[in-house]
């Protein structure tokens, strides 16, 4: 039916149905394969992002709204709870305060200690208060967008976390706009060091759920329930001693040469609207060029996948 | 079919103009943008391919398989997956959508669904499809979206037809 229409045809209309579609289709798979493969087209997807911005600020807003009308019904209601969170807060603060001159007595000593010996000190690192814009649209994805970008100096393998722990990375950067990949998406990893004992490992994210698991632990590692795993610093990415995930399940099975060993992050992943962004990490020295091949293979894809 | 204008009531279709082709477009792609969480987010109907299937198969020769790709790379920048991946799925979608709009504009609308049902599993196959290649992996909740997006192609139908027979009622009127 399709092929007499066409072939009786008074007034041209282009190339025929089918043929388009072979175009298009053959231009997207080419398209997809330059992106997947190459990265080239960074700067054209950021061309075409500031386009879409104002689309998309305007989207958030109706959300943004009825998060300030719940904000402020909850000023007229509950007022008794917020009193009773600002008293809490207050006790918070100032045992935190006391805690903080311990810590700062600390740190002057572990400083001092560190020139003795002729270690590196430690570098402070400065934080970026940053807010999210939209949590991931992609069911396959744990993603979130924040909004600062390179105007504001956020650069690519920044460290993202919260008040608790570390939160994810960036893994893009839009003029205004950063994209935060969760150290939940599948396959992310992050090096790691129980506290408890100091055992290096890997944590990996899981992806469909916001659950993370050690995959390469031993049978016989020494790791329990409520192990609280904090970021080792090698590798230079992530600074060292931040919190990351607690163990909450392990499963030793005799027929599996490593234990299943799952965690949960210690930030609110999923929570909080307010993220910090990591910058002016210490630089390492380079590491040494003398790997071989497959060993630097490894290394790439992993870095493909952060 | 009380709900079938196209048949029992003849209308006067006056040419749909071009800017609110691309009005619709832009809806569609903003209620894409709608910042959406956990359950609501799987649920997350496709709007954008919404609105191209409709075109696609009312005006063929207006909204065709060029723009639907374009609209792809536009989805494809907002929702930050591969370039080509929306837009290859949007492609087969504009495909289906002028190759049947014969056969679809003689179907009532509870026909019509059944067949635009195919066409969005078609669709999201594709995308998952390309995901599956690159990452490894198909996360299958991602696939309710077919069913909430077939369930709103009755209520779009009515919504944009309506709009159109508004726009030739209001210029007979003056």
């Amino acid at each position: 039916m399709i092929d007499s229409t066409q072939s009786f045809r008074f007034f041209n209309r282009g190339p025929s149905p089918a043929v388009r579609l072979v175009f298009f289709a053959v231009l997207s798979l080419l398209l997809l394969f330059v992106d997947a493969r190459y990265r080239y087209l960074e700067s054209t997807r950021s061309a075409l992002s500031v386009l879409l911005s104002p689309m998309q600020r305007l989207a958030t807003l109706p959300g943004a709204l009825w998060q300030q009308a719940g904000d402020f019904f909850i000023t007229q209601g509950t007022q008794h709870s917020l009193i009773a969170e600002n008293d809490e807060l207050h006790q918070q603060h100032q045992s935190d305060a006391a805690q903080l001159l311990q810590l700062q007595a600390l740190q002057l000593e572990n400083q001092q200690l560190r020139k003795l010996v002729e270690l590196p000190i430690r570098n402070e690192f400065t934080t970026q208060l940053v807010e999210i814009i939209y949590a991931e649209r992609d069911v396959f994805k744990r993603k979130v967008l924040v909004n600062k970008g390179a105007g504001a100096d956020v650069r690519i393998g920044q460290v993202v976390m919260d008040d608790a722990g570390i939160v994810g990375q960036i893994t893009r950067v839009y003029p205004w706009l950063s994209e935060v990949t969760l150290i939940t998406e599948k396959d992310h990893a992050v090096p790691v060091q129980v506290v408890r004992n100091g055992l290096r490992t890997i944590l990996f994210g899981s992806g469909d759920t916001s659950r993370l698991s050690l995959r390469y632990m031993p049978v016989s590692a020494d790791i329990q329930n409520d192990d609280v795993l904090v970021t080792s610093g090698i590798d230079g990415v992530y600074p060292p001693g931040v919190p990351v995930a607690t163990v909450v399940k392990i499963e030793r099975d005799a027929a599996y040469p490593f234990a299943h060993v799952t965690c949960l992050p210690v930030a609110g992943v999923d929570k909080h609207r307010h993220l910090l962004i990591l910058s002016s990490l210490p630089k390492l020295p380079d590491r040494p060029a003398e790997s071989s091949a497959s060993d630097a293979d490894k290394r790439t894809k992993v870095r493909r996948k952060n | 079919m009380p709900y079938l204008n196209m048949h029992t009531k003849p209308e006067i279709q006056l040419p749909v103009s071009n800017t609110f082709i691309v009005l619709s477009l832009l809806a569609a792609l903003f209620l894409n943008g709608l910042p959406l969480e956990s359950y609501w987010l799987m649920m997350r109907p496709d709007f954008v391919a919404l609105v191209l299937l409709y075109w696609c198969m009312h005006k063929p020769w207006r909204v065709g398989i060029g723009l639907s790709w374009a609209m792809g790379i536009l989805a494809d920048v907002a929702d930050a997956s591969l370039f080509g991946q929306h837009a290859l799925a949007y492609t087969i979608l504009a495909f289906g959508g002028v190759v049947l709009h014969r056969r679809l504009q003689m179907f009532d609308l509870r026909q019509q669904t059944i067949q635009v049902f195919g066409i969005f599993v078609l669709t999201y196959a594709m995308y998952a499809l390309v995901h599956w290649q690159v990452n490894g992996y198909v996360v299958w909740p991602y696939f309710l979206g077919c069913l909430t997006s077939t369930a709103l192609w009755a209520p779009l139908n009515i919504m944009i037809q309506a709009m159109r027979q508004k726009r030739v009622d209001r210029e007979r009127h003056s």
